[in-house]
C-alpha cells in the first residue's frame, strides 16, 4: 500500500504520521497522538492550510511596525500572496490586539489582524503648543 | 556623590519576559504584597515582543498564540493587578543579603527584597564563540538580531542568505526572510541532526524547499566590506571538515543560530552555584538556588522549548518566593538529582522527598524506542517509554512523593528499550 509521512505541526510534539492509500483514498493514518494530528494529515492530504504572520507599519506609532496575522490559516498556495497584500497595508496608531488591518484578504473570508497593542505617540495630534 | 534612592520589597523580579511577568503573578496570588519587577528594556514581554510567529500558549490557553499575544495575556494581567515595574533600568548587582542595585534614568536605586526572582532569561551564542573562519565583513547576524531588525524596525537585512546552525529561531527567520523576499540558499548543521523542533523543520523548511545540510559546518566566510560568500564543508564524526566536500554559496547574508546561553553575570557575581552543563543556578524543588531567598527559572535557569514551560516554572519560583518572603518555612532539598547515560542534565537538582516533583530533562542525541529510567542508584523507581525523545525538547517527568521518599539520590537515564 503507498504512503506518505508527514510531520504534524500543530503542537510542539511534532508527532511523525503516516498515512496509508488504497488508490486515491486514505485508507489509514497512524503515530498521531491527537484528534488534530489526523485532521492535520487529512487537509493536508487535500488542500494543505498554513497560518500567516508578518508586520505592517504604523503611522504616529510609538512603535514603527505593528504585528499581524490571517484570523484563520489560509490555502498554503496563497500565503505568498497573501504577504504581498499585507505588505502594502497600513495602519494608524492606536493598534489593539484584534484590529481587523485588511478584511477579506484576497476575497478568502480571512481578516488580516492585529497581534500586538501600539500606542499613538506622544505628543501626536495634541494640537498647538 | 549623590545618594542612592533606598527601596524594600517583598519580591524583586529581575526582568519583565514571560519568566519574571509569571513570577510576579505568582508571588502576588501568593501573598506577597509587594512586587517589583525591573525590566532593562523598554517595555514588559522580553523576546516576545518579536517573535511575531504563531504557537505560543498551546498549553496553557489551547490556542496558538503568537508571542505579542501571549505577552500581552500577562502584561494585561500585571497591569490589573497594578504590580509595578521599572523600564530601563538594569541591574547591576544582586548580592547574597538580597540588595539588589539598579541603575535607571532617576538614579541607583539600592532595593532590599524579602526574595528575589532571577528571570534574566538567555542570549545567543556569537560568532566569536563558535570561531567561525574567515574574513569579518558586515552582514554576519544572530538569527534574534536579524529577528529584531525585521520584526520590530522593518529592516531589510539581506537578499541572499545562508543560515549557520538549526535551532529554532534560525528555523523561523529562514521562513520569515523568505516571505519577505529574500532567498535562504541554506541551512548547514554541523550536528547529524537538527537542533530545532521537527515541526519547524517541516513548516520553515520544507515549506519552502529550503536545503538543510546535516553534518556541515562553515570553512570559510568571504568578502571584505560585506560577506560576498560563505564556503561550507561536510564534517566526519569529530566534527573535522572533510576535504573536497566544500560547498560555496554567493550570498551576502550570514545568520547564526547555533544555540542560546542562560544569562548569570549577576547569578555568578552573586556566588550562587552555578550547574555548567545548564549554564543556569543550581537550584532545589522550590527553585531556590544556593543562596537562600535568591530562585531562577525560565530560560536564565536553563534554555526551554517552549515558553508555556517557562510560565509555569515561573509560576512555581514566584509561589516560593511569596513564601520565604513571608517567613514560611520551606523544604529543603536533600536528595540529588542527576543525569544518567543519554541524559544532558536534569532539573532540579535537590529534591526534599516530602512532595510530588516534575523532573525536567533534555536528552543528548535523538533516539527512537527508548525507556527513561529514573533509579535511587541501585532500585529502579519508574520507567517512562518513549517512541521518539529529540535534544531539541525539554522533557517532564513527573514522581510521586511516595516514589522518591527515602532515596538517597535520584538518576535518570536513557535506555534502549529492546
Amino acid at each position: 500500500m503507498p504512503s506518505k509521512n508527514y510531520v504534524c505541526i500543530i503542537c510542539p510534539n511534532s508527532c511523525e504520521i503516516v498515512a496509508d492509500f488504497s488508490g486515491k483514498e486514505v485508507a489509514k493514518i497512524i503515530g498521531q497522538s491527537c484528534r488534530k494530528g489526523e485532521e492535520y494529515v487529512r487537509k493536508e492530504i487535500v488542500a494543505p492550510e498554513r497560518g500567516l504572520t508578518t508586520t505592517v507599519p504604523v503611522k504616529n506609532g510609538d512603535a514603527a511596525l505593528v504585528s499581524v496575522k490571517a484570523s484563520k490559516t489560509l490555502p498554503k498556495e496563497l500565503i505568498p500572496k497573501a504577504v504581498s497584500a499585507v505588505a502594502k497595508a497600513r495602519a494608524e496608531a492606536p493598534v489593539k490586539i484584534g484590529d481587523v488591518i485588511i478584511k477579506n484578504v484576497l476575497g478568502t473570508g480571512v481578516d488580516i489582524v492585529a497581534t500586538k497593542n501600539v500606542s499613538r505617540k506622544a505628543g501626536i495630534n495634541t494640537g498647538q503648543d | 556623590m549623590s545618594e542612592m534612592i533606598v527601596k524594600s520589597v517583598d519580591v524583586a523580579v529581575v526582568g519583565g519576559g514571560p519568566a519574571g511577568l509569571s513570577a510576579a503573578l505568582s508571588a502576588k496570588k501568593n501573598g506577597a504584597k509587594n512586587v517589583l519587577i525591573i525590566e532593562r528594556g523598554e517595555s514588559l514581554g522580553g523576546i516576545l515582543n518579536q517573535c511575531i510567529h504563531e504557537g505560543f500558549g498551546i498549553d496553557s490557553f489551547g490556542e496558538a498564540l503568537t508571542g505579542p499575544e501571549y505577552m500581552q495575556r500577562f502584561i494585561d494581567q500585571v497591569e490589573s493587578e497594578r504590580i509595578p515595574y521599572m523600564r530601563n533600568s538594569m541591574v547591576l548587582r544582586v548580592s547574597k543579603d538580597r540588595k539588589i542595585i539598579v541603575s535607571s534614568k532617576e538614579g541607583l536605586y539600592e532595593i532590599t527584597a524579602g526574595s528575589i526572582v532571577l528571570c534574566m532569561g538567555c542570549r545567543e551564542r556569537t560568532r566569536g564563540q563558535i570561531c567561525t573562519p574567515g574574513t569579518r565583513p558586515a552582514g554576519v547576524y544572530t538569527a534574534g538580531a536579524a529577528q529584531n531588525y525585521i520584526n520590530l524596525r522593518g529592516y531589510r537585512i539581506g537578499e541572499r542568505v545562508v543560515i549557520l546552525g538549526s535551532g529554532d529561531i534560525g528555523l523561523i527567520m529562514a521562513r520569515r526572510l523568505t516571505l519577505e523576499g529574500a532567498k535562504v540558499l541554506a541551512v548547514a548543521e554541523i550536528m547529524p541532526y537538527s537542533s530545532g523542533l521537527p515541526r519547524n523543520m517541516a513548516q520553515c523548511l520544507y515549506d519552502y524547499e529550503i536545503p538543510l545540510f546535516l553534518s556541515h559546518t562553515v570553512v570559510e566566510i568571504h568578502g571584505k566590506k560585506r560577506v560576498e560568500a560563505v564556503t561550507i564543508a561536510q564534517v566526519d564524526e569529530r566534527f573535522k571538515p572533510l576535504k573536497g566536500t566544500e560547498k560555496k554559496f554567493e550570498c551576502d547574508t550570514i545568520l547564526l543560530s547555533v544555540g542560546l546561553i542562560p544569562e548569570n553575570e549577576l547569578t555568578r557575581d552573586a556566588g550562587i552555584m552555578i550547574d555548567e552543563t545548564t549554564g543556569g543556578a543550581v537550584v532545589d524543588e522550590s527553585l531556590q538556588t544556593s543562596v537562600a531567598g535568591i530562585y531562577a527559572c525560565g530560560n536564565a535557569l536553563h534554555v526551554h522549548d517552549v515558553v508555556d514551560y517557562v510560565s509555569l516554572e515561573a509560576e512555581k519560583a514566584g509561589k516560593s518566593a511569596a513564601k520565604n518572603a513571608a517567613g514560611r518555612q520551606q523544604e529543603k532539598g536533600t536528595i540529588k538529582a542527576k543525569p544518567g547515560e543519554g541524559v544532558r542534565y536534569v532539573l532540579p537538582h535537590k529534591v526534599s522527598g516530602h512532595a510530588d516533583v516534575k523532573f525536567s530533562l533534555r536528552v543528548s542525541s535523538p533516539e527512537r524506542n527508548v525507556k527513561l529510567i529514573v533509579t535511587d542508584g541501585e532500585r529502579v523507581i519508574k520507567t517512562f517509554m518513549k517512541t521518539r525523545v529529540n535534544p531539541a525538547e525539554m522533557i517532564q517527568l513527573p514522581l510521586k512523593k511516595s516514589e522518591i521518599s527515602g532515596s538517597r539520590e535520584i538518576i535518570i537515564k536513557l535506555q534502549n528499550a529492546k
